[in-house]
């Protein structure tokens, strides 16, 4: 009876469960809707991508498929490249949407980069880092520190959810 | 199976000594880029250095804890515009040194090991911060290319900075 009442007492409560979800206030909620509001898609996503695999080249190995990657060039202009940057783009619109269940929304995503792209989750970071750039390039004085730091912050939450069913 | 290798480069012989696990060498393309970035960027060095570190500071907040003896850490206060100047001095060293990085920075590396004690760990969120701003700032000259080069530079900067650790 013991062991059962430490059984009962090591779960989470609903409150505790609830205090480990990610908080954001209404500043930060809307400094991300709008960022994303105000975005071109096609743009933005086909420049992080692109910026990702020339900065960080052995990411080129999840496109072995993708044609010609052969430098710096080839890859800015590989319309493969581009089609999937913006889909990736799209992918991040489903967190924004969910910004409260981001956890839940990407749970089947995170199970598709685990189990069938086989994607090591560190690299999830190195496309964000290369989006913060792409971003900061595009919003000039528009994007303040505070800005920044409720930009990453929702990178650092979807980073981390499409890493969570990996096992 | 498609074994072509990319259009890379060989590494320059590697600077003095230095066989960290992680370096990835800078080539003479690195460095020239590196140099073309530095000059049409060092104009602005303080506003870039205190701005990078302003971020820094309100990005990644654990960082705060090295500076807990400063009176202010807002962005725009006197100790975030000096240090930030400062850094960048360190900065535009090793451009001068990049051809040996370890031997160029010796000092500052001494200071950081055995004064400073910065955990190399936050070198890469600066330098994260720098390149943000440099993007911010000069959004036609951080190209992908100037990227790559200046990533790779400042990763190497902060290899050669805890040189001395342990």
């Amino acid at each position: 009876m013991k062991q059962l009442g430490l059984l009962v007492t090591m779960q989470p409560s609903v409150k505790e469960k609830n205090a480990a979800m990610v908080e954001w206030t209404e500043q930060e909620r809307s400094i991300i809707t709008n960022i994303f509001g105000n975005l071109d898609y096609e743009d933005v996503g086909s420049k992080a991508l692109s910026r990702c695999l020339i900065v960080y080249p052995w990411t080129q190995r999840y496109f072995a498929s993708f044609g010609n990657l052969y430098n710096a060039e080839a890859i800015k202009t590989n319309p493969n490249i581009a089609a999937h940057g913006t889909k990736v783009l799209h992918g991040l619109d489903r967190a924004v949407k969910n910004m409260d269940n981001i956890k839940a929304t990407y749970a089947e995503l995170s199970v598709l980069h685990s189990e069938k792209l086989h994607v090591d989750p560190d690299n999830f970071k190195l496309l964000a880092d290369c989006l913060t750039i792409v971003i900061a390039a595009k919003l000039g004085s528009a994007f303040s520190p505070e800005i920044q730091a409720t930009f990453q912050k929702f990178l650092a939450v979807v980073v981390s959810a499409l890493g969570r069913q990996y096992h | 199976m498609n074994l072509k290798r990319p259009e890379r480069e060989r590494a320059s012989p590697s600077d003095s000594g230095s066989r960290a696990a992680e370096r990835m060498s800078l080539t003479e393309k690195d460095k020239a880029a590196v140099k073309a970035l530095w000059a049409k960027i060092s104009k602005s060095a303080d506003a870039i250095g205190a701005d990078a570190l302003s971020r820094m500071l309100l990005v990644y907040p654990q960082t705060k804890t090295y500076f807990s003896h400063w009176p202010d850490m807002k962005a725009g206060s006197e100790p975030v515009k000096k240090h930030g100047k400062k850094i960048m001095g360190g900065v535009g060293l090793a451009v001068s040194k990049i051809d040996d990085l370890t031997a160029g920075l010796l000092e500052l590396s001494e200071l950081h090991a055995f004064q400073l004690r910065v955990d190399p760990a936050n070198f890469k969120l600066l330098a994260h911060c720098l390149q943000v701003v440099i993007a911010n700032m000069f959004p036609k000259d951080f190209t992908p290319e100037a990227h790559v080069a200046c990533d790779k530079f400042l990763a190497n900067v902060a290899l050669s900075l805890s040189e001395k650790y342990r």
